[in-house]
């Protein structure tokens, strides 16, 4: 670990309402590496990823993004710093085409030769994608949303992907096959990986390095392997 | 199935007598206290016979009785809109353009006046279509910006004597200030938040209309306002180019008519931008928008300035045709009908609103004779549509036609 991170929680505090989601909570994610976060319903997963991006405004503490502080910065700036979200729940613009969607996640982009590219690219990710290109976003089936949404995702250039809960509500085969394209996403574009999700057993085997997150604040960082072997961690969140 | 349709007929009955219950204390019940059953029951009775024959029909084309008549018909229909998709779009936009090009040739005043207010309320509805329709954002309080637009004009006629074409971009200019001054504060909230603020802001506009007695001359209006005037080339006594006033009406439609064109044209554009996705982005999903890189509060208040400009251009024309102004034309009645047409219609569907207009404005003047039963016939055709086309007269296609035009 002689690199810099590339994402720097350092104490960070946020509330949800008027209840306080985060108590100070410190991470580190390197280039390059798949971290997770997991923790039960409620302990702040999404809130964590929220805070990151601007949209939950952050209480206490400081984001730093490639050295830069970036907390206290609008939402709508961060992608085009290659910071983008892949929301809970997918959340896809349901009655855009899914052409429209996959657009949507180039917004802030103007050179047009690239992103019909990256599109392209997403397609091959995705062919099922391209089958229904024309279609209504709302159309696809729960699996084939959440593509659109990690596709949507790539279509800016993330330096960083933040995934959030992409197993959510979705069967065992395809959430395999998901946890895949993002390990392949991390492989090929060297992609950072910030994942944050319930399935501990299979988050764990992706990652490189976990935390754990319980009530707001982290009980628990180590390798994915170590945690996943954890007799604690198996009792709590592997159903042992 | 026989089961079914008991079920149905009891829920008719029901019905029947529900109404009955209703309409006797609106028809039966006079200003000097009598009561009748007559009036009432005649009534009543049409409706019984009129429904009884139509869900008759339903029924027994549900149990495929009918099958004889409706697959001739079904067949005719299909060959029609076959044939009518087979020609290219542009035919039908030629032909509805030139249509509306020769309407004064064969047309009396009267219709054509009509038509100019069809006109003005196409402009308005395509301008509220961007806010409600694209953007997503309930906007009750529309019709300040055509006000505003009407007393620019009429203001920069009077004091200055400016003319209709100078003053109309003027007019844009102060709609869309005023527009920006009222989304800053309100564009912050969502929903039925934003829809109530909008609300409180329209009616603001018309009480400052009403009460600024200086500017605005209060609820006497302003006065003697001139018509838009052009410049056309005489050969009388040599060459020279003389000004002539719109004063007649079917000049002054082909005024709204271009009006009208340049609206529709300008909003097919933005419907079909990067913008345009945008605002449908942000009528889906406003925190994924704007995870997505959109900078969700400057293309809202782009979107409501946009709306605002057009309402402007609307309301200039409305005082230089009317050549009076007075804050009572832009009560919130307005603003709930313009609403209306855009609901009634589709929402971001350009075609859709063009219809819901006419059916608004057009069919209350065929109906004049029974005008007393307006409202009544307004509430029943809105329960309609929300029962049968919930998405409208013509529902857009949004999302296919801008892909599939891209011919990909």
């Amino acid at each position: 670990m002689v690199d810099q991170p590339i994402l720097e929680l350092k104490n960070v505090s946020s509330n949800y309402g008027n209840i306080r989601a985060l108590k100070g909570i410190s991470l580190k994610v390197f280039p390059g590496e798949i971290v997770t976060i997991i923790g039960a319903n409620g302990a702040g997963k999404t809130t964590t990823l929220m805070t990151i991006c601007g949209i939950v405004p952050l209480r206490e503490g400081e984001i730093f993004y490639m050295g830069e502080p970036i907390h206290g910065r609008a939402a709508e700036t961060l992608p085009p710093l290659g910071l983008c979200q892949v929301p809970e729940g997918r959340r896809i613009f349901p009655r855009l085409a899914v052409e429209d969607n996959l657009e949507m996640g180039a917004f802030f982009r103007k050179d047009q030769d690239e992103i019909q590219k990256d599109m392209e690219i997403v397609y091959s990710l995705f062919p099922v994608l391209k089958d229904r290109r024309k279609q209504h976003g709302g159309t696809l089936s729960g699996g084939e949303q959440q593509m659109l949404a990690i596709g949507r995702a790539l279509m800016s250039r993330p330096k960083v992907l933040l995934l959030d809960e992409p197993s959510l509500g979705l069967a065992p085969l395809i959430v395999r096959k998901i946890f895949e394209i993002i390990d392949d996403i991390n492989k090929k574009n060297r992609t950072t990986i910030l994942l944050v999700e319930q399935n501990a057993n299979l988050a764990l085997q992706t990652a490189e390095r976990g935390y754990v997150l319980e009530t707001g604040s982290i009980v628990m960082e180590d390798d994915a392997k170590i945690l996943l072997n954890d007799p604690r961690i198996r009792k709590a969140y592997l159903g042992e | 199935m026989i089961l079914e349709s008991k079920k149905i007929w009891k829920n008719y009955a029901i019905g029947l007598v529900w109404l009955f219950v209703l309409l006797w204390p609106l028809l039966g019940i006079h200003d000097d206290g009598s009561l009748t059953v007559g009036r009432a029951f005649r009534v009543w009775l049409y409706v019984l016979v009129a429904t009884f024959l139509c869900l008759s029909l339903y029924l027994l084309h549900k149990n495929d009785i009918l099958k004889w008549v409706t697959s001739p018909m079904a067949k005719v229909r299909n060959r029609v809109t076959a044939a009518a998709g087979a020609l290219p779009n542009w035919f039908w936009v030629l032909s509805v353009l030139t249509g509306a090009v020769l309407f004064p040739l064969f047309s009396h005043r009267y219709a054509q006046d009509v038509a100019i207010n069809v006109l003005i309320y196409v402009c308005l509805g395509l301008g509220l279509n961007i806010v409600v329709g694209l953007a997503g954002m309930l906007d009750l309080g529309y019709i300040a910006f055509y006000g505003v637009g009407a007393y620019t004009y009429a203001l920069l006629n009077l004091q200055y004597g400016m003319s209709f074409w100078v003053a109309l971009p003027f007019a844009a200019f102060f709609a869309c200030i005023s527009g920006c001054i009222i989304g800053y504060p309100t564009l912050r909230m969502r929903g039925d938040y934003l829809a109530i603020v909008t609300l409180g802001f329209g009616e603001i506009v018309r009480i400052i209309l009403n009460n600024w007695m200086e500017l605005t001359n209060g609820p006497n209006g302003l006065l003697g306002i001139k018509p838009p005037g052009i410049y056309y080339p005489s050969f009388a006594h040599g060459f020279s180019l003389e000004f002539l006033y719109l004063k007649k009406l079917h000049y002054l439609y082909y005024v709204i008519l271009f009006l009208c064109i340049f609206t529709i044209v300008a909003v097919y554009r933005l419907n079909y931008s990067r913008i345009g996705r945008a605002w449908e982005a942000i009528r889906e999903d406003e925190t994924v928008a704007e995870l997505m890189g959109v900078n969700t509060f400057r293309l809202k208040l782009l979107a409501y300035a946009m709306g605002a400009i057009f309402g402007g251009i609307a309301g200039a024309f409305f005082s230089a045709r009317m050549r009076f102004v007075s804050p009572e034309s832009f009560s919130f009645l307005e603003s709930a009908m313009v609403l209306s047409m855009v609901v009634l219609g589709g929402m971001a569907s350009i075609p859709g609103i063009i219809l819901g207009t006419f059916a608004l404005i057009v069919l209350p003047e065929v109906f004049r004779e029974v005008e007393l039963y307006r409202m009544l016939a307004f509430g029943a055709a809105m329960t309609l549509m929300m029962l049968f086309r919930p998405e409208g007269l013509i529902p857009a296609k949004r999302v296919g036609t801008r892909s599939e035009e891209r011919g990909g």
